[in-house]
């Protein structure tokens, strides 16, 4: 498969692991946090620690729209949806995650209509087929998906399609990084930034991570060949005391980003004051709502949302963990209460948390935890 | 305590998607309320198959539903896999399958010609299969109660000779066989659907197995030790079942399992593991070491056997767990699928 097997060469992947373990100072510790939920799913998949040194440590970082997400907006989106006649629409990677009355797939099965779509114009197709029917469509995801959303919503107002509304959970990434800088137990090297966000947003806004705040930056594709080469580029900036913003990701990433993209979410969104970020707080301008002249498609003007607010139970450590404070197996209630049929906490929730990779992948490597099935 | 009403360790409210689906949920459903209240002490290994014996004469039996829709996809359909999915699981138990039972649950409305296709399909997938359909049960429920048709089938199979299966009898160092490619059948489906908007050059690998099975175990009976089709949860569901019953490791090779093009590009895409993708016509079978090349060899000479390999070993550590090594000297574990696969996008 082109663009894929090219990525996955053996002997170049095992060249540049090697070209890593030289480079790397035995005497210092890595610690390098990939920003993007993909990457941590891509490195669980491809066993990637396994072939770092040991004291370059990876760090999950909050990008994984999943699990950022606060499971009250999740009670909102599926409230609204709980109406008659509503189909609510959403990602695959929606489908398992818990409300507080279970998640999307098990309001389904006592019987709310609920349909996996692949793209939100998906979403609007569904609504134009079926016009006895409410669409909502419970919009995820960073800069990544947000502009065909946007996109989606034009071609609603263009065609005046009644019976489509999206709730909106767009999130931008860039506000995310700068709180995990700004936590004072905050003790990173260095970023692998996010591959697909950039593709939207390019590479400039990440510049202040590494001229403000002294960080190198590498903006990194998912193959396992991308990592790797990531982290060497990573660490060849930090061998010769440098901080830049670099584009490992350049068959797909534009230094400007995609200016059509950027064009239609402005058109669109605009940004929150704030937002809450599950396992992280209320960040300040970390979210995207729909603007006014939109508001027919806007689930949360249209409809009266309970705006139900849930927090995590105390015990559940996810902010540690995202800041790498914590391991995923620290947390005192990993593999216990919290394992990825029942998640507690956010990282637990989708396959690219942090927690739900690492249990699914790597804690029982060592050996099997005895009678969990 | 009253033996007649023991104890169960179910605890989920109700019934979800997830319990029917193969993966941890059914596992849990069955081990904690059906074994205890039908099977009480006497339940080892479970499956949808069994071998009980009549005068000293062993006789396989096995059951099979089939919800599936579309009724109708590339390469099969619903009354075939009915036939094939209980000769499957009958071959796999050890077993060549006699005869059928099937049961209809049919919903008003359905068209006689939809209905008369699946009942055709059913007659030619035994005449393919060599096995005889001798009876059978149909009910109706209200329009809006089913899904059009719903089948049940029930086959009792007759031992093939010299074969002894079990979880208890593999050892590490056993090899670990796959008869082809997988996940044809799972992504097949889920394209049919029509709701993803791709489209692959693609059929389900519905089949009977029982050829391969009779070929294979012709050459290396005494050396076979386990086989399961792996259908719904895919391969890494049922190698889980076999690391947890036997307490042993499974190591898989990633390379060395063929997965045809289209559903690697289509996994891709979707953010699924093959590995926990669907088939209807493979088989995964643990060999001891001594007997694998046999085995492999006669799967190969074997009308649709071409592409079975090796593709792992059973090892002692980590017991209970299945790890894949990948091709750059990595390795993750690989565990069973919570739930369906559903794509991922953002």
């Amino acid at each position: 498969m082109k663009y894929v097997d090219e990525f996955r060469d053996p002997e170049v992947i095992r060249r540049t692991a090697e070209e890593i373990r030289r480079f790397a100072d035995p005497g210092r510790q890595y610690r390098i946090m990939e920003v993007c939920g993909g990457h941590t799913h891509a490195i669980y998949r491809f066993g990637l620690q396994d072939l770092l040194p040991a004291n370059l440590e990876l760090i999950h970082g909050p990008g994984c729209p999943v699990c950022v997400l606060p499971m009250g907006r999740i009670d909102d989106g599926l409230a609204v949806a709980g109406q008659p006649d509503v189909i609510f629409a959403a990602f695959g990677d929606m489908m398992r995650v818990p409300g507080t009355r279970g998640s999307p797939l098990e309001h389904k099965s006592r019987g709310m209509d609920v349909r996996v779509v692949y793209s939100p114009a998906d979403a609007l197709r569904l609504a134009q087929r079926n016009p006895d029917k409410q669409v909502l469509f419970f919009a995820i995801g960073f800069e990544t998906t947000a502009p065909s959303t946007a996109l989606t919503l034009m071609e609603a107002r263009r065609l005046k399609v009644p019976n489509f509304t999206v709730f909106c959970n767009h999130v931008t990434i860039i506000p995310a990084i700068r709180a995990i800088l700004d936590s004072p137990d905050m003790r990173l090297d260095a970023f692998i930034g996010p591959g697909h966000v950039s593709t939207v947003i390019g590479c400039r806004p990440y510049e202040w991570i590494a001229e403000n705040e002294g960080k190198p930056i590498v903006i990194s594709g998912f193959e396992p060949l991308d990592l790797l080469q990531s982290t060497l580029m990573l660490l060849r900036q930090l061998q010769r005391g440098e901080a830049k913003v670099e584009n490992q990701y350049r068959r797909v990433v534009p230094w400007d980003g995609n200016r059509a993209a950027l064009r239609a979410m402005a058109e669109v969104f605009e940004l929150r004051p704030y937002f809450e970020w599950r396992g992280m707080g209320f960040i300040s301008q970390s979210a995207l709502r729909i603007r006014d002249a939109y508001a027919d498609w806007d689930a949360e003007k249209r409809f009266s949302v309970p705006a139900v607010r849930v927090t995590d139970p105390k015990a559940a450590q996810c902010g540690e963990v995202l800041k790498g404070v914590l391991k995923p197996a620290q947390c005192k209630l990993f593999g216990r209460e919290c394992t990825p049929e029942h998640p507690i906490g956010a990282l637990m929730v989708s396959s690219e948390g942090s927690c739900a990779a690492y249990y699914n992948y790597e804690h029982r490597k060592a050996g099997v935890v005895a009678g969990s099935a | 305590m009253d033996p007649l009403q023991p104890k169960i360790q179910f605890r989920d409210p109700q019934i979800e998607m997830a319990h029917g689906a193969g993966g941890k949920a059914s596992r849990r459903l069955i081990e904690g309320l059906f074994a205890p209240i039908l099977f009480g002490s006497r339940a080892r290994y479970l499956s949808d198959a069994a071998t009980v014996e009549f005068d000293g004469s062993p006789v396989a039996i096995a059951t099979d539903s089939f919800v599936v829709k579309p009724l109708r996809f590339p390469g099969g359909s619903i009354g075939e896999l009915a036939v094939n999915g209980t000769v499957n699981d009958l071959a796999v138990s050890g077993a060549r399958a006699e005869a059928l039972v099937v049961t209809y649950v049919l919903e008003a409305g359905l068209e006689t010609a939809t209905l008369e296709a699946e009942v055709r399909a059913m007659a030619q997938a035994a005449g393919r299969a060599g096995v005889r359909i001798v009876g059978g049960d149909t009910k109706v429920v209200e329009h809006g109660k089913a899904d059009q048709m719903y089948l049940t089938t029930c086959g009792i199979g007759r031992p093939l000779p010299g074969v002894t299966l079990g979880p208890d009898v593999v050892r590490a160092g056993d090899r670990i066989i796959l008869s082809g490619p997988i996940g044809d059948h799972g992504i097949t489906i889920l394209l049919a659907r029509g709701e993803l908007e791709l489209e692959a050059d693609l059929r389900s690998d519905t089949r009977s197995v029982l050829p391969l099975v009779e070929a294979m175990t012709a050459a290396a009976a005494p050396g076979i030790r386990w086989m399961r089709d792996p259908t719904r949860g895919g391969v890494a569901t049922a190698l889980n079942e076999l690391a947890r019953d036997c307490r042993l490791a499974i190591h898989l090779s990633e390379e060395d399992v063929p997965v045809n093009d289209a559903v690697r590009g289509a996994c891709e895409l979707l953010g699924l593991d093959p590995l926990h993708i669907a088939n209807e016509g493979q088989f995964l079978v643990v060999v001891d070491p001594g007997g694998a090349d046999a085995a492999v060899d006669a799967l190969r000479r074997a009308s649709g056997g071409a592409e079975a390999r090796i593709i792992g070993e059973v090892r002692d550590q980590p017991a209970g767990a299945v790890l894949a090594s990948t091709r750059y000297g990595g390795s993750r574990i690989v565990d069973m699928l919570v739930g369906d696969p559903l794509p991922r996008i953002c």
